[in-house]
């Protein structure tokens, strides 16, 4: 493994995935207390468009990433709107339309990157400005999650009387979902479309398991986001499998040890219909 | 002056025809005042409209600072938050996003706690407490605030005899502090124990002292078919439905 460790190319790969790990275990653990999983899964799908058409064009695929994003938000607020389709039907046929598109696109002669890659990220094609932008989206994350941490845990605990504490719920519950965009943008490329998900909700599950607060769920979040990437990392180049899936699955492990582990969470967040997220009213 | 002084307010959702009209109704400082009527009547909507929440035609003036109590399930029950936690939430809009809460707000928490008889509980996850023992963190929790005007939704629900009379010792305490009382309640003995009482019915009935003002006529109006005359002569009302936002 000490070999491993000496590839520059590894150790690029390394930084970027510890970095995003922490970022996006820290958010997911804010997600899932105000129960936006849904919306986690159903932004990182969604702009596969966007960056299917940056390839296209041959512009970063972080850029495509943020248009597929913005576009994909856009589309489901507007179809929300009207109370004959409602948030729910809006969310699922936004996706998949975005979805499917994406897949048209991409299987055409004209795009030089393969589908995989946007699908599946390539963890170890990371550039040294790859890193860059991704430590500065990430940053950026955890920023905002510092710095509105009261906010946040007004909006989530009482949003009744949240706004009589100074705080509107739902303009915290906008900035949640704009931070989930950054950090779905920053990882998309080293993670692709599909897999970045598993970094923002499997961390932060199996955190709300051990943190006896929120600050400390959030550190658990951050904590187990980056093992998850060191962990898959490693086991990919050990085993010669695909890192990005390694990396999902690394994460899904950690939660499941943790589950058995910890059976019980002390501050799981209730279930209730997964798709009160996007759309009207939000 | 009034500490609370509402001149024929009216309220509406978006650009709907006001749910609530024709209020009129001033409080001095240390006074409660019951805000009875049944769902849908407008106490919730009185609220939103005191906080500044939804647009209002006519004059609301209150002096100093509005605190909201809600029903305490209402609050996210699996959040990981101590008793302290939430009392200090009270110092939240008074404290630079920039900066860590410190010292002096920790005592300020700590002395609102000790002061509703729950220091001891300061450690505490607020889920796991009665109910009663939350409705009076969160009471801690306006305190730290410092409201000198409380809106409280239907502090009684969900609480059992002994923690309603150390409420009511507590808003005993409060109004001894000058502070107004505003308590939504459907409850029409309970109304009948605070100075005043407002009663709605998507529109100002009546507004008095209880005495004269719970008459058969405005709580008739009031509660239109739910409300009953018992054996021994007093009104309640028929069926107890749970509160709801609209």
């Amino acid at each position: 493994m000490t070999e491993i460790l000496r590839s520059g190319l590894l150790q690029r790969a390394l930084l970027e995935v510890v970095v995003l790990g922490a970022a996006c275990g820290a958010l997911g653990v804010w997600l899932l207390h105000m129960r936006h999983a849904y919306a986690a899964e159903s932004l990182a799908h969604a702009m596969l468009p966007g960056l299917v058409v940056a390839a296209l064009v041959g512009v970063p695929l972080v850029l495509g990433a943020a248009a597929g994003v913005l576009v994909a938000a856009a589309l489901i607020a507007l179809a929300a709107r009207d109370t004959r389709v409602g948030s729910e039907v809006a969310v699922a046929v936004t996706v998949t339309s975005a979805f499917a598109l994406g897949a048209v696109l991409a299987l055409s002669p004209e795009v030089p990157a393969r589908l995989g890659e946007l699908l599946f990220g390539d963890l170890l094609g990371a550039t040294t400005g790859n890193i860059a932008v991704a430590c500065s989206l990430a940053a950026l994350v955890a920023a905002g999650l510092a710095f509105g941490h009261r906010a946040l845990v007004l909006a989530v605990f009482d949003p009744v009387a949240a706004r009589s504490l100074g705080v509107r719920p739902a303009r915290v519950e906008l900035a949640l979902l704009a931070l989930l965009a950054v950090a779905v943008v920053a990882a998309v490329q080293g993670l692709g479309n599909l897999l970045v998900f598993a970094l923002l909700v499997a961390p932060a599950a199996a955190a709300l398991r051990l943190g006896r607060s929120v600050r400390g769920q959030v550190v658990w979040g951050a904590a187990l986001g980056g093992s998850a990437g060191v962990i898959g990392l490693v086991a990919s180049a050990e085993l010669d499998t695909a890192a990005g899936a390694s990396v999902a699955l690394a994460a899904v492990a950690i939660f499941v040890v943790v589950a058995v582990i910890r059976p019980r969470s002390a501050a799981g967040p209730r279930r209730r219909s997964p798709l009160e997220t996007l759309g009207a009213g939000r | 002056m009034s500490a609370v002084d509402v001149q024929e307010l009216a309220a509406s959702y978006g650009a709907g025809a006001p749910v609530l009209r024709d209020v009129t109704f001033s409080a001095q400082g240390g006074q409660a005042v019951a805000v009875l009527g049944p769902n849908g009547g407008g106490k919730t909507t009185l609220f939103r409209a005191l906080l500044g929440e939804i647009a209002v035609s006519g004059s609301v003036a209150i002096e100093g600072d509005v605190a909201y109590v809600p029903q305490t399930e209402r609050a996210r029950l699996d959040f990981p938050v101590s008793a302290l936690g939430v009392a200090l939430m009270g110092a939240y809009a008074r404290t630079p996003w920039y900066r860590r809460l410190g010292a002096q707000e920790r005592e300020r928490g700590t002395a609102a706690l000790r002061r509703v008889g729950l220091e001891d509980r300061a450690r505490d996850r607020f889920g796991s407490l009665s109910g009663g023992q939350r409705q009076r963190v969160l009471l801690a929790r306006s305190l730290v605030q410092d409201a000198r005007v409380l809106l409280l939704d239907e502090p009684f629900a969900g609480v059992d005899r002994a923690s309603e009379q150390a409420i009511i010792a507590m808003f005993d305490d409060l109004r001894a502090d000058g502070r107004v009382l505003l308590i939504a309640t459907h409850d029409i003995e309970q109304a009948r124990r605070w100075d005043r009482v407002l009663c709605l019915a998507g529109r100002q009935v009546a507004y008095g002292a209880p005495a004269t003002t719970l008459t058969t006529q405005a709580l008739e109006e009031t509660y239109g078919a739910e409300i009953v005359v018992l054996e021994d002569g007093r009104r309640a009302v028929a069926q107890h439905h749970h509160h709801a936002h609209p």
